[in-house]
């Protein structure tokens, strides 16, 4: 493997690896940092399982290259909660019975985190359109919407 | 030790309460390990080779230079693999990997365990495969006719007299009913014959198929892996591969949905290889283009329905055809088709012949109550015809001729109590009913029916010294059922519901479990659990009787401590578990409870659904405007997690009925192999879900619990179906109800 050295920042800390330039910045996080929370469920940026944040944008890690991440700031489900507190969304979405499987929901939090980053008080319009590129094939998305509004809920009562 | 199975009607304290998942934060932190999460030090990288025919001859395989690429530890080839022809697993091996035709494709030819990806990739395309391409079909009517390409050679129809002598696609024909349809249709007032298809589609579970398989040359062998039932990956692997079973440890790892399709293997035997040729641990991942052409998705079927009624609303006779594309293997798709299309109604006449049919895609495995809601589409469209013509109201006619406790199904037994009326009467008390509808808008309505499974199933439960509890399940949680067996498992011991900690077992630390499917987990796993707390409460009994030196017979279990009955022991206080499992040492040791049960008596399910549709008549697109499912759960153990499977199974039904389908070319090549093009239901495209759960219970579980995850996608295609046909002003009968079907449709009408 030829490697190319990516300096980067991972949910507030620096890391660094190394990777070659046509892997795309999932594989590195999954199989290079260890953060297999990031999950893959279809490589092509239509399921949104990968979700993460780069500088505060949500993407998808399976469109994005490893190497692009360089000097970047990179946020995934691992970084959610702040020590042994779950953010409002990790508890809203246990209370609500919001994940069956599993497998869809650190991106479901990560892309709900970013809506409510920038609107605290989505509508349930809002919020059906900014969960739209993440799939789940368990629940119909009634309880995930709920958990999220229950969690919009909390974030402004703590403001 | 033989427990009684028969519903006590116990009034509880938990069951029924609505508790947070044990499992929760570590599927909220992203801690969870699914399928792919799992690594091994030295693990080499699997990929396969797949066909690009639909149908053809290997004339060549050429690894050799594949081989001798650097970092490539192993190549395999259907070569490598025991032979089993004529034996059992035959189908499942081929399957697994092409003999000498590729079937469909996709298909596997060849796979490579190498040190990394990249190496993988390069070793595949050193391969050579010579292929002569065979004539292929891909419909299930085109498949049925007699000049059809043969997609196997050795096909002979079974269920018809006499034996046919020349082989065919039709592997078997089906037959089910009772009393004389041609009399009952002489009878009706009115006959109405209907013929109607619905489209292949996938389960689409967001988790692709991932397995790590470790086996050495001592013979001893692990797999971790996504799966619905680890025991059955253990038989058949060692099956096929000649392992001894109790050598191959299968972990499953957390499951990222699976609705029947982990039921089979599909990458797992030839991954574990892979790594006994090489010697090394091996990862296998599907990608989703593989999970779309190579993994077990459900039918695509034809059928012709007849039904014929007295103005009155009594159906005299029914009658269905039904042909269910079983992909290039043998299963019994249109059988369970037939079984379930009649059977949520008491029909005096009735007879249903189910067809399963080969064609050259993909082995079809099960998808959530499998073949129902296709047959459960033309039966219900058929019968709000048969409330049209003879100006019925659709919900009155069904409740006329629902099955009731003592009915004749149609497929043979006679049920015991069932929810098919009271759901039909909630249905038609629901607001949902009155509520107004706006112009392009209509409503439907439809049944449903799904047997639900028990099976072998065993539980072990052991008490720590501190008083909490391990309770270690064999059924795969495939979407809370560590939540709802703690539940249960509290509330048989008498202690709070975070006192006890689920875990599911791999094949070595537990006796064999049954796959999870067919809505087994809660009926057969609960059951398994009830027995095996009652041991543990028997066994803590005798340690108090020891305690105290009185007869055991003088102890009872109360709320979750022992208690000493009778005037004479008055001065004797309660022992808790937490006291008798802390002087566990001095009164004999550990305190564990068993079970082994094969769980009969799982009670059938029913369900109704009600649908409001938008219809635009200038795209032809359609939007759920509003759901309802009302469904018998028998006990409802959790709650939000029943209202979750009610919602999952609707939605799952609404993409069926309105945008799912494979898409084949005239080259026999799937054309829609990824979700941008197989689109399923997004979040934008559902509203809310409303629910509404029975609870009648099953008379053969001590809890009355019946199963509740698969009925609630049967409904859908027909509900909707009807919604959009009232909305339309057309009657739809090929799913998926897609804008271009639907406009056809409209412009025809027009036209005629």
């Amino acid at each position: 493997m030829t490697g190319t050295l990516v300096n980067t920042t991972v949910n507030g800390d620096a890391v660094q690896f190394a990777c070659p330039t046509d892997e795309s910045l999932l594989d590195s996080l999954r199989d290079r940092i260890g953060l297999t929370g990031v999950k893959e469920g279809c490589g092509t940026g239509d399921c949104g399982a990968c979700s993460i944040t780069l500088d505060g944008e949500l993407v998808c890690s399976c469109l994005v290259l490893g190497v692009e991440a360089n000097g970047r700031e990179i946020g995934t489900v691992e970084g959610l909660a702040d020590g042994d507190k779950l953010h409002p969304l990790q508890d809203q979405f246990i209370n609500n019975a919001a994940l069956q499987c599993g497998i869809c929901t650190p991106g479901f939090l990560v892309a709900a985190k970013a809506l409510l980053d920038k609107n605290n008080n989505p509508t349930e319009e809002e919020i059906r359109y900014a969960l739209a590129g993440n799939l789940c094939r368990c629940t119909g998305y009634d309880k995930i919407v709920r958990a999220v509004q229950a969690a919009s809920k909390d974030l402004r009562k703590k403001k | 030790m033989t427990h009684d199975q028969s519903f006590t009607n116990q009034k509880f304290k938990l069951v029924g309460s609505r508790v947070n998942r044990p499992d929760g934060v570590d599927k909220v932190t992203g801690r969870a390990k699914y399928g792919a999460d799992a690594a091994a030090p030295g693990q080499l990288v699997a990929l396969f080779l797949r066909s690009p025919h639909a149908h053809a001859k290997i004339k060549k395989l050429d690894t050799s230079r594949a081989e001798k690429l650097a970092g490539v530890k192993a190549v395999i080839t259907s070569a490598d693999l025991p032979d089993h022809t004529n034996g059992a697993q035959l189908d499942v091996l081929e399957n697994c990997m092409a003999r000498d035709r590729v079937l469909y494709d996709g298909h596997a030819v060849a796979a490579v365990a190498a040190i990394d990806r990249e190496t993988a990739k390069k070793a595949l395309k050193l391969i050579k495969v010579s292929y002569e391409k065979l004539p292929h079909v891909t419909d299930v009517d085109e498949a049925m006719k007699s000049d059809a390409p043969l997609v196997r050679e050795n096909i002979f129809t079974r269920g018809v007299d006499p034996k046919p002598t020349k082989p065919s696609n039709i592997c078997k024909v089906s037959t089910f009913g009772h009393g004389d349809i041609e009399a009952g249709f002489n009878e009706a007032d009115v006959i109405i014959e209907k013929s109607f298809k619905t489209e292949q589609t996938h389960q689409g579970y967001i988790e692709p198929h991932a397995c790590l398989a470790s086996v050495g040359p001592d013979g001893n062998g692990e797999l971790w892996v996504t799966t619905q039932g680890h025991y059955t990956y253990r038989t058949v692997c060692s099956a096929l591969l000649g392992m001894d079973m109790a050598k191959l440890k299968v972990t499953s790892s957390e499951i990222g949905g699976g609705f029947g399709g982990k039921t089979h293997v599909w990458i797992e035997p030839i991954a574990l290889a892979l790594s006994r040729k090489a010697n090394r641990p091996v990862k296998a991942v599907m990608t989703r283009d593989e999970v779309f052409k190579a993994s077990g998705p459900t039918c695509s079927t034809s059928m012709d329905i007849k039904i014929g009624a007295k103005k009155d609303g009594t159906i005299t006779a029914g009658s269905a055809h039904i042909r269910y594309q079983d992909g290039a293997f043998r299963g019994q798709w249109g059988q369970l088709g037939a079984m379930t299309a009649f059977a949520c109604y008491d029909l005096k006449n009735v007879q249903s012949v189910g067809y399963d049919v080969l064609v050259n895609r993909p082995k079809v495995a099960a998808y959530r109550a499998p073949s129902a809601p296709m047959a459960a589409f033309g039966v219900e469209s058929t019968v709000d015809l048969v409330a049209k013509a003879i100006g019925m109201d659709p919900v009155a006619l069904r409740i006329k001729n629902a099955a009731k406790e003592g009915t004749r199904a149609s497929y043979g037994p006679t049920y015991g109590p069932i929810g098919i009326g009271p759901t039909l009467e909630a249905a038609k008390n629901h607001p949902h009913m009155r509520a107004k509808l706006k112009k392009n808008q209509g409503r439907g309505m439809a049944c449903g029916f799904w047997f639900n499974f028990g099976g072998q199933t065993c539980s072990d439960i052991n008490i720590s010294a501190d008083g909490t509890v391990n309770l270690t399940l064999g059924t795969v949680d495939v979407g809370g059922s560590r939540a709802s067996m703690s539940l249960i498992c509290a509330e048989e011991l008498g202690i709070p519901y975070d006192q006890v900690k689920a875990n599911i077992a791999d094949t070595s630390s537990l006796g064999h479990n049954d796959t999870t499917e067919g809505s087994r987990g809660t009926f057969s796993s609960g059951m398994a659990t009830i027995f095996a707390a009652r041991e543990a409460i028997e066994e803590m009994k005798e340690r108090a009787a020891q305690t105290w030196d009185i007869p055991v017979e003088e102890v009872e279990w109360v709320e979750g401590e022992a208690r000493a009955v009778g005037k004479k022991n008055d001065n004797l206080p309660p022992l808790t578990l937490k006291e008798i499992a802390g002087r566990a040492a001095a009164t004999g040791g550990p305190i564990a409870g068993h079970n082994e049960v094969v769980a009969d008596g799982a009670g059938v399910s029913f369900a109704s659904h009600i649908c409001d549709v938008e219809v635009d008549p200038e795209t032809g697109g359609t939007k759920i405007i509003r759901y309802t499912v009302i469904q018998d759960a028998g006990k409802a153990i959790n709650p939000d997690y029943v209202e979750g499977q009610f919602q999952g199974g609707a939605a799952q039904g609404i993409g069926w009925a309105l945008n799912e389908e494979y898409i084949y070319g005239d080259d026999g090549r799937l054309q829609n192999a990824g979700f941008l093009d197989y689109r399923i239901p997004v979040c934008s495209d559902l509203p809310f879900i409303d629910t509404e759960i029975l609870e009648i219970p099953n008379p053969n579980h001590p809890y009355g619990i019946r199963g509740v995850g698969e009925t609630s996608i049967v409904p859908p295609l027909a509900a909707i179906g009807n919604a959009v046909s009232n909305a339309a002003g057309v009657r739809m009968t090929h799913v998926p109800m897609s804008p271009p079907r639907i406009l056809k449709a409209i412009e025809e009408a027009a036209e005629a």
